[in-house]
């Protein structure tokens, strides 16, 4: 039986993204040395790595928060780190993000975080906000009475959930998720892998996620893209699992990673 | 695939209408949409039949507020029926509708504007008396930790201590010594320009030396510390508090009052006297260069004038103050950073607070000095 979810209908379709021969330092330290990745529409795409082997580099990179060494990043097939700034905007209203930790605007309540880009970028009136953020609140499963909260009142879980209602908000069709589970309890955290299959097969959303949760890796994700060494070694879990880098090998045959991966193939 | 205008067209009417959507239905062309989503038939009864056979690609936001207005007609008593292949969404925000319906309705606010009033007032006093408390128990803490250094003289964190007195007093040497030269050259001016009618020019000297050693030196220097060093105060330990290390430091049964506070308090005690010691000689030496070049009053004389103006305690008037306006500062500003939990909205809000009570507290400990000085004689 095949491990992950199944392989994605755009499998064969044009990426939407192209990493392509990126290099990105600091200093003398070396993050990315030539790194290429490609995600196709409608898959969940989980990179993993060991810590400080770049991966939050590689999405800022990605997000155009940051400005690689070398290297091409193309987002729709266009190259967001030579684009003037409007036509970045436009690219950057297409995708969704949530940070490691939430990175909800602390002054503002979730409701107001909700329709913080909503009030940017679209002309609409106070009932109809009102009524996309309880849409965007029931579509992450909180409910709500979270809307008033701020987000120094709310659980580890619900700031992530209410990261994801923000980032949902201008109807992304790609979603960048870093590291959406880590800090939850392992309920919280299947919860919350549940609802990402939810959405992307209700909204045929892209995933890109960073995880270092293995039974996310194993539940959600059609593709995982190994960072080692600068590079990265992308495949379906399957051909993962018989890959012989020593790094990956560890990884995926260490006690935890066998664990996670007989629970979901049972 | 270019995208289509999105409309809605309505026909029909009595007990059957028919709603045609028309185009690409995303959040933007919602504002477009908003008149004819108000058209919708309100008040009528019967069928209202949608038919998306003409409708391009569906945004979620954009059917959710379709949704939410037939939502309000099907309050009122209309049958909303899709026909003509609706997207394939509807059916999951019609679960999230579904969900809702199944929720307790959320429960009413009864209360009055009056019971609102009092609760507001009540919470209020209450916070007052928290915090007038906390307050308390805060000084009480500080003195025991200056208790347990007479016992065990290790409590006093003695690097700590002079990395406080570097950072808030020799870094702060530059902007009090100009803000202070400057002050007393705008007072000696003002006064030259008062006291040459009745040619008491001399008194220039009096003048700048008393306001200038009494109040101004220091008062001055503690207004710019507290801006400068009793914010950093509250920001630094504000955000060790939002990183838990408050919490880490007493896991490993330390105290942060020990470790915190208490070294800020004497690092800064010490610094301000010192900084006032600046603040008063450049105030001298801004007076006597405005007497040098407005009212030709040679150095020699502005010395001799000075001598007889202040009496012995005039200086030391002035200084006394000094460390007791540092403890203020520093008490108030380390306080309100130990008060932060959580969140970028406190620190904000508790550093302000921080500065303008540490602030209104050394004016107001200086009126009370005023009067003290007064009926000592001193």
């Amino acid at each position: 039986m095949p491990v992950g979810a199944q392989p994605s209908p755009g499998a064969d379709a044009a990426p939407i993204i192209r990493v392509r021969g990126l290099v990105n330092r600091f200093g003398k330290q070396i993050v990315h040395d030539g790194l290429d990745m490609e995600v196709r529409p409608q898959e969940i795409f989980g990179i993993v790595g060991g810590s400080g082997t770049g991966k939050s580099v590689l999405l800022r990179t990605i997000l155009g928060l940051q400005q690689p060494a070398s290297g091409s990043v193309e987002l729709y097939g266009r190259d967001l780190h030579r684009m003037e700034r409007p036509e970045r905007v436009e690219i950057m209203k297409n995708y969704g993000v949530t940070f490691q930790h939430g990175a909800l605007i602390s002054s503002l309540t979730v409701a107001e975080n909700i329709q913080l880009p909503l009030r940017e970028y679209m002309k609409l009136t106070e009932p109809e906000l009102d009524a996309l953020v309880e849409l965007n609140l029931r579509l992450v499963g909180l409910s709500v009475d979270a809307a008033g909260k701020f987000p120094a009142q709310l659980s580890g879980g619900m700031v992530k959930r209410a990261a994801l209602a923000r980032s949902l908000a201008l109807e992304p069709k790609l979603l960048f998720l870093d590291e959406p589970t880590a800090g939850l309890d392992p309920i919280s955290a299947a919860a919350f892998d549940t609802l990402l299959l939810y959405l992307q097969s209700q909204l045929h959303l892209t995933v890109v996620m960073i995880t270092h949760d293995l039974d996310t890796l194993f539940r959600t994700c059609t593709r995982v893209g190994v960072i080692v060494d600068g590079h990265m070694i992308s495949d379906s879990l399957d051909g993962l699992l018989k890959n012989d880098d020593p790094w990956i090998k560890e990884y995926f045959h260490g006690p935890r990673a066998r664990a996670a991966e007989a629970h979901h193939d049972g | 695939m270019t995208p289509s205008a999105a409309s809605l067209e309505v026909a029909g009417g009595g007990n059957a209408w028919k709603v045609n959507i028309v185009g690409d239905w995303s959040l933007a062309a919602i504002p477009a949409l908003d008149a004819q989503l108000c058209a919708l038939p309100a008040a009528a009864s019967g069928t209202l039949e949608c038919d998306w056979s003409r409708a391009g690609r569906t945004d979620l936001g954009a059917a959710w507020i379709l949704l939410e207005r037939l939502r309000v007609l099907q309050a009122n008593g209309v049958t909303v029926r899709h026909v003509g292949t609706p997207p394939e969404l509807l059916t999951l925000l019609g679960t999230l509708q579904d969900e809702r319906s199944a929720e307790p309705p959320p429960v009413p606010d009864t209360r009055s504007k009056l019971q609102h009033l009092l609760v507001g007032v009540g919470r209020w006093s209450l916070d007052l008396g928290r915090n007038a408390r906390g307050f308390l128990e805060f000084y009480g803490r500080i003195f025991a930790v200056l208790g347990a250094v007479l016992r065990r003289p290790k409590a006093l964190r003695l690097s700590s201590v002079v990395r406080f007195v570097y950072e808030t007093g020799i870094t702060a040497i530059p902007i009090v010594a100009l803000i202070a030269f400057l002050i007393s050259v705008i007072v000696a001016y003002l006064g030259a320009q008062q006291l040459t009618k009745f040619g008491a020019d001399i008194f220039v000297v009096d003048l700048v030396t008393v306001a200038v050693l009494r109040e101004l030196g220091v008062l001055l220097t503690a207004i710019i510390v507290a801006g400068r060093s009793g914010s950093a105060f509250a920001a630094e330990i504000g955000v060790m508090q939002i990183n838990e290390e408050t919490d880490a430091l007493r896991s490993m049964g330390m105290n942060p009052i020990e470790l915190l506070t208490v070294p800020r308090i004497l690092g800064l005690m010490i610094a301000l006297p010192l900084l006032t010691v600046i603040a008063d000689a450049m105030g001298l030496a801004g007076g006597g260069l405005l007497s040098l070049t407005q009212l030709n009053i040679p150095w020699v004389q502005f010395v001799s004038r000075m001598r007889e103006a202040i009496a012995p305690t005039t200086f030391w008037a002035g200084i006394i103050k000094a460390p007791v306006f540092a403890f203020l500062i520093a008490m108030v500003g380390t306080y309100r950073g130990m008060q932060v939990r959580s969140s970028a909205r406190e620190l904000g809000r508790l550093t302000t607070m921080a500065v303008v009570q540490s602030i209104f507290l050394v004016i107001l400990a200086d009126a009370l000095f005023a009067i003290l000085f007064v009926n000592l004689d001193f």
